[in-house]
């Protein structure tokens, strides 16, 4: 178990250099290093920098070194939790993303949460009357969830609800609460705005995880204990929740690891369909102007908010399925 | 294994003595492998039909400007989100199909533009028209498209799906949209195919640290979030390089993260073939390693790879469509699905122009019909099973 944890860690932290590596070359992909990004869009303002201060800024930033020294620079800024300034903003790239990486996170979470609520039903139902018309129906229902893509989804939800009920569907806080500082008042606004976004997100991995979970069970359904269990005269609910599908449900922890990163991924561009004040938004922004540092410090973060996510997922499942726990005792 | 009655041993079947069920026995022992799954594949009647969508798709895809009714490129400010036309087949003498001209109405209140039907104006619709010069197939030049109007005045025209706010035909772009689209889900896949056998099959053959390797690799690309690493790589695209450069840097971009899965179903099979019988008789008969992969094991995996290959489009196509929706994929003059979904992106332009969104309809089409299509070719894979 221990060998598991370990493994899993390396692995984890093996997956932030990775992501690390990735944004930096990013942020270095367009032509010019941000000093002179950062000059040209002084001088557009008016202002001017001196030879001298340019060169003093390179210095600071590393840029008259080799690339790998640079990226040693870099990494070590960010590992002391400075990611630089941002151009667009002319402030801390932190202070700029400020409650976004939150509310992002927010956003995915609840998704990854209402997935799991309709899913495991949904599932349980199809398994245990197969080829009944509610499982053709849910099946149906998940080819076409599968089919949209999410931000359409979003598109055709915002058109609905503009044309027949007259208002504006998106953003995640009603009007008096975007600038307000955090209240319970505020905190309950949000979560009456979280549904729909969540839902959007979550239809494409609902549909997936129900057909998961369908063959999972069906598969269990299939095992002489099942018979053994009904032989032995437990009631039907009791014979099909206690064992097949707690050993069926190894899917749902797993599906933590490669859904999140989908969750987190389809929250950007929902974001900017629906006006959700995530990174997203943010991201595209930055990316335009060629805000590096922000950009850079956006894709870094959300990077490592999926290893995290990857790792409970690790965890959970361990927890879930004796047969890793006991692995190697 | 499944038991199925036809291949069941005749002296064990009760029906063996009826000639009919013998013959279909017969047919079904001497079918090739191909036959054996298309009779399997037939049988999931949604990938049939699927496939007929699919292929009807390609062929708009080759046919677009002939389809197309009137320039997708050509610009008109007094024709600016004209809506939907419908074309009336019958008037007082018959059979004479035609759409109505149109008449320009200034709102009083709010000076905004708008478009009715002017019935007095009949504009016949016929079939092959002439209208902008384009090459049919990359080869004969022509200016005979499929339909349009017979003698219009210069902006008028046919508009099936209405006009953007630039005044361009909607369907006509939508019909140059669907081979842009297409066809670089299919440059996508047929990339990360060749990046999936190659690197799965390695993986796969050799194991020991080079399988370890890659599939690290594997996990590593799988745990980042697609879509912002996309925008990061698609925003340092030059914006001086011309619309086929992004094009093909696009390709690149959508199938350096699809590959994965196709490594992976790659070398799940190699790894279960290499334990087969057959492949170690082959070994032992000396046959070359060469020889084993090629005319031994990839006859018996090829239809996974196919199968796993149509599942893996619909997220090449999706992905195009999101990046050229956001803005970092493909760039105007280039028309794809997701640069027309674009102009969808404002939300008071859509409620007055609700037709911008029709290209929704193609992408929930396409993506619909690749998964059940993948999903027939995944069952029909394993014939024997």
């Amino acid at each position: 178990m221990v060998i598991y944890l370990l493994r899993r860690l390396g692995l984890a932290l093996l997956t932030c250099v990775f992501i690390s590596v990735l944004t930096f070359i990013i942020i270095r992909l367009p032509p010019g290093d941000f000093v002179d990004a950062y000059i040209a869009n002084l001088a557009a303002s008016g202002s001017s920098v001196s030879v001298e201060q340019a060169q003093a800024m390179r210095q600071e930033y590393g840029f008259d070194r080799p690339v790998v020294v640079q990226y040693a620079f870099w990494i070590g800024r960010v590992l002391q939790g400075d990611f630089g300034v941002s151009m667009m903003w002319r402030r801390p790239v932190t202070e700029v993303i400020g409650d976004r990486l939150w509310l992002t996170m927010v956003v995915s979470v609840a998704a990854l949460f209402l997935t799991w609520m309709i899913a495991l039903p949904i599932g349980i139902y199809s398994a245990m009357r197969q080829y009944s018309f509610g499982d053709y129906l849910f099946t149906t229902l998940g080819f076409i969830g599968l089919a949209i893509p999410n931000f359409l989804l979003a598109l055709i939800l915002m058109y609905l609800g503009f044309r027949y009920l007259g208002l504006n569907v998106g953003g995640l806080f009603s009007a008096e609460y975007v600038q307000a500082p955090w209240s319970w008042a505020r905190v309950w606004d949000l979560a009456k705005h979280l549904p729909l976004p969540a839902a959007v997100l979550a239809m494409a991995g609902t549909a997936q995880l129900i057909r998961i979970m369908r063959a999972n069970l069906l598969d269990e359904l299939r095992k002489p204990y099942v018979i053994t269990a009904r032989a032995k005269g437990l009631t039907e609910r009791r014979a099909i929740l206690k064992y097949p599908v707690r050993a069926a449900l190894n899917p749902f922890a797993s599906s933590l690891a490669y859904l999140f990163p989908y969750l987190v991924s389809g929250s950007i561009i929902v974001s900017l369909v629906l006006g959700l004040p995530t990174v997203g938004p943010l991201l595209l922004q930055a990316l335009v102007a060629q805000d590096m540092f922000l950009a850079g410090t956006i894709v870094l973060l959300l990077g490592i908010m999926t290893v995290i996510g990857t790792l409970i997922s690790d965890l959970l499942l361990m927890w879930i399925d004796p047969r890793i726990r006991l692995e190697g005792r | 294994m499944s038991v199925s009655t036809a291949s069941d041993p005749p002296a064990s079947d009760p029906r063996a003595s009826d000639p009919k069920a013998a013959a279909a026995e017969a047919r079904y022992a001497e079918a090739t492998q191909l036959q054996l799954t298309w009779w399997r594949f037939r049988r999931h009647k949604l990938a049939v039909v699927s496939l007929f969508v699919i292929a009807l798709f390609y062929g708009i895809a080759i046919f677009a400007d002939f389809l197309a009714a009137s320039d997708p490129h050509a610009t008109d400010a007094r024709r600016s989100f004209i809506p939907p036309q419908g074309i009336h087949l019958f008037d007082e003498n018959g059979f004479n199909p035609h759409v109505y001209g149109l008449r320009g109405v200034r709102n009083p209140r709010t000076f905004q533009l708008s478009y009715s039907p002017d019935p007095a104006r009949k504009l016949p619709v016929r079939l092959f028209t002439r209208g902008y010069t384009y090459n049919l197939l990359g080869l004969i030049e022509t200016d005979i498209h499929l339909f349009g109007i017979e003698g219009g005045r210069p902006g008028e025209g046919i508009f099936l799906l209405g006009t953007d706010q630039l005044g361009r035909d909607l369907y006509s772009r939508m019909m140059v949209a669907t081979r842009v689209s297409l066809s670089i889900g299919l440059a996508g896949v047929t990339l990360s195919l060749f990046l999936g056998v190659l690197l799965g099959g390695i993986s796969g053959l050799y194991g020991g640290w080079v399988d370890l390797l890659i599939q690290r690799l594997i996990e590593l690309l799988r745990s980042v979030p697609t879509i912002p690493l996309w925008m990061g790589l698609a925003a340092a695209l030059p914006r001086t390089w011309s619309v086929i450069e992004v094009y093909f840097a696009i390709t690149i971009i959508i199938s350096l993260i699809g590959w994965t899965d196709l490594a992976r179903v790659v070398r799940g099979r190699f790894l279960a073939l290499r334990e087969e019988d057959f492949v170690v008789a082959a070994e032992l008969s000396g046959a070359s390693q060469g020889r084993i992969i090629f005319r031994h094991m990839l006859p018996s995996f090829a239809s996974h790879v196919i199968a796993a290959t149509s599942l893996a489009l619909p997220a090449m196509i999706i992905s195009e469509t999101s990046l050229s929706f956001l803005g970092l994929g493909l760039r105007p003059p280039a028309v794809s699905w997701g640069i027309l979904l674009q102009d969808a992106q404002n939300i008071q332009v859509l409620a007055g122009a609700p037709w911008l969104l029709s290209a929704a309809v193609p992408v929930t089409l396409v993506i619909l019909a690749f998964n059940f299509l993948g999903d027939g070719l995944r069952d029909a894979a394993d014939p024997y099973g």
